[in-house]
């Protein structure tokens, strides 16, 4: 086996926490929360959890290991 | 009012949805994961302290950035961004770009041509042992104490915004960082610290995008600064022609001279935490352009460190003050500043992730002290002084007992630097004891074939103890500070500047003098060592654009357009 790529483990860590932090985004939509932060109506989890998981998705595609 | 603002905040701050734990906890899980991983390719002294020589320049170089990206660039300079306001970003750019490039194009031939396996390994080439073991052992000390203030701001982040116990964030945190640094050595450390850049940035670049929304941008943040705190808070260099005009209390002199020339080359091109990264590159172009990439990055963290400081200026509701005040009042301090914002714009998710940054910060920084650690203790000390003929897999061994006992000391010191008042100034007081004098030394000695050995050894020690006795005679005499910084006005940081300067040059000095009162060493002892006895390799062959010059240039010309910009 050639060594996993550092930026694999990253891609896994964006594209994880990308996905979480988008969910908890679109959740907050449907429930408004009872102090909502500011510039809650950005609604900055939603396109931010959504870029994360894009990039994370792509470092994981890109240098998935493969074996040698 | 102001009271009903802060429970809010304080009971925002301890607030942590379940995606939040997942997130922070998954950080964990991952980091373990990667050291795990790394155990098998850590078996000899080569790849444990120096992860194989096999690093690409992009990993080098943001691992040589993220060493520094601790808990001190994070929360520290957020709060000096808003104690001091935007001169605190000279630390990242005339107080780092300019050495970084140095390293690069003039230091890091010398140190990778060598073969050296830490800062005081090249001093025991040019100098002779005695040099290595005074830079060893006051590195050593430094290192520790550098950990435990890292372990402090941890734990007090999460105090203030997950309310954990403090005791339970610092073990929780240096026995992990003790876990992987132990199980994969230097690479998993580096591999980590990438990981952790990334996170840090992917958790703090929302503040100052949200906060520049919030505030209409940077022309309307200027003004609400201007009518909170001063108009001087905005302003990088017009209002350092005295010293009681700007908020810092220090003179241009003391930036260009004491910060920009002795403190800043002082750090970035002889304390081994970060200069270690940089030797574990694959090559000689690597090795120099890793420094390179580590500048241009270095010059965008103020966005999501001193940018927020200041964002904190203009907006936040409730004034902070210092940590002293702070515990008496029960307000927030300085030092909070950062996560006070990061509670303001980060909901349910992103929370986590910027708690996550803010621990990646704190780990990276550890995990940095603590690596240098263990190989300038395993080489530089317990090899060269104590055990001089064990095996390579003795040392590696001692290489991993080493780094869970400097975590533990670590743990240790985290507790003493409670007692201190500002983690910054403390810091600084620290690097112009060992840093400051230790580069005349080195670049006198790369730069400079006449040095000897006898010199370069009295010089650091020089140095250094002009550095303490100065620091000791403000202390004892108060009024001594219009000596030491030029003004009696000069606050905590100034002081450190001018310290750092007086020392270097005194070091510098007795250097120069017993150099020519004692014998030069052969030229043909010193090749490899210094200029003009060492052939460096020419990059003729090379084209323009993967030429560490050519990218030193463009790095250079933003720095300089950077400045004007917020002159």
């Amino acid at each position: 086996m050639r060594e996993i790529s550092i930026w694999f483990f990253i891609g896994i860590s964006l594209l994880v926490n990308g996905v979480l932090i988008t969910a908890a985004g679109v959740w907050e939509i449907f429930h408004a929360p009872l102090h909502p932060v500011v510039q809650f109506n950005l609604h900055a989890n939603v396109w931010w959890g959504a870029l994360l998981l894009v990039l994370g998705a792509a470092a994981c595609v890109h240098f998935a290991p493969r074996r040698a | 009012m102001a009271l009903t603002i802060a429970a809010f905040v304080a009971n925002r701050l301890v607030y942590l949805s379940t995606v939040d734990s997942i997130i922070i906890a998954f950080y964990f899980v991952l980091v373990l994961a990667i050291g795990w991983y790394l155990k098998g390719r850590a078996n000899t002294g080569e790849d444990f302290f120096m992860a194989g020589r096999e690093m690409t320049a992009w990993i080098a170089g943001l691992s040589f950035l993220s060493a520094n990206l601790g808990s001190l660039e994070l929360m520290g300079w957020a709060a000096a961004a808003y104690q001091y306001g935007i001169l605190a970003t000279h630390w990242y750019w005339f107080g780092a770009i300019p050495a970084m490039l140095f390293l690069a194009l003039v230091m890091m031939p010398f140190y990778y041509i060598s073969k050296t396996h830490s800062v005081p390994g090249y001093l025991k080439l040019r100098y002779g042992e005695p040099a290595r073991a005074l830079s060893a052992i006051s590195f050593a000390f430094m290192t520790v104490l550098m950990s435990g203030i890292n372990m402090y701001s941890m734990a007090l982040v999460m105090k203030v915004v997950l309310g954990w116990d403090i005791n339970f964030s610092i073990w929780v945190s240096s026995l992990t960082v003790a876990i992987y640094v132990a199980l994969g050595g230097l690479r998993s450390a580096i591999f980590n610290e990438v990981l952790q850049f990334v996170l840090i940035w992917a958790g703090a670049l929302l503040i100052p995008i949200l906060g520049l929304v919030e505030t209409g941008g940077w022309g309307n943040l200027k003004l609400q600064i201007a009518h909170n705190a001063s108009a001087e808070y905005t302003h990088l260099w017009s209002t350092l022609g005295s010293f009681q005009g700007n908020p810092m209390g220090i003179h241009w002199t003391g930036i260009v001279f004491g910060l920009g020339f002795i403190l800043s080359f002082g750090y970035w091109t002889t304390d081994f935490l970060v200069v270690q990264r940089v030797l574990a590159a694959k090559d000689l172009r690597s090795a120099k352009m890793a420094p390179v990439i580590g500048a241009a990055f270095k010059m965008m963290v103020p966005f999501i460190v001193i940018l927020p400081g200041l964002l904190g200026l203009a907006v936040l509701p409730l004034k902070l003050t210092g940590e002293t005040q702070a515990v008496a009042t029960g307000g927030h301090s300085y030092n909070e500043v950062l996560p006070l914002m990061l509670a303001r714009y980060c909901g349910p998710g992103l929370l986590g992730l910027g708690i996550t940054a803010l621990i990646a910060g704190f780990m990276s920084g550890m995990a940095g002290n603590v690596s240098a650690f263990a190989t300038v203790w395993t080489y530089d000390i317990y090899r060269a002084l104590i055990y001089k003929d064990g095996t390579d897999q003795h040392y590696v061994s001692m290489g991993r007992w080493c780094t869970v006992l400097g975590v533990l000391i670590s743990v240790g010191t985290a507790y003493l630097v409670m007692q201190f008042a500002s983690i910054m100034d403390y810091v600084q007081a620290l690097f112009s004891f060992f840093i400051a004098p230790l580069f005349g030394t080195v670049v006198l000695g790369m730069l400079w074939k006449r040095v000897t050995g006898p010199a370069g050894f009295w010089g650091l020690l020089a140095g250094t103890l002009s550095s303490i006795g100065m620091w000791a005679w403000v202390k004892v005499d108060p009024s001594a500070l219009r000596y030491v910084a030029l003004s009696p006005y000069a606050k905590d940081m100034a002081e450190n500047m001018y310290r750092a300067l007086w020392s270097t040059l005194f070091g510098v000095l007795v250097t120069i003098v017993v150099s020519y009162m004692t014998t030069p060493r052969p030229e043909a002892e010193l090749r490899g060592l210094v200029y003009g006895a060492t052939e460096i390799p020419h990059e003729a062959h090379v084209s323009w654009r993967h030429r560490p010059a050519f990218w030193a240039s463009v790095v250079g010309v933003v720095f300089v357009v950077l400045n004007i910009l917020v002159w």
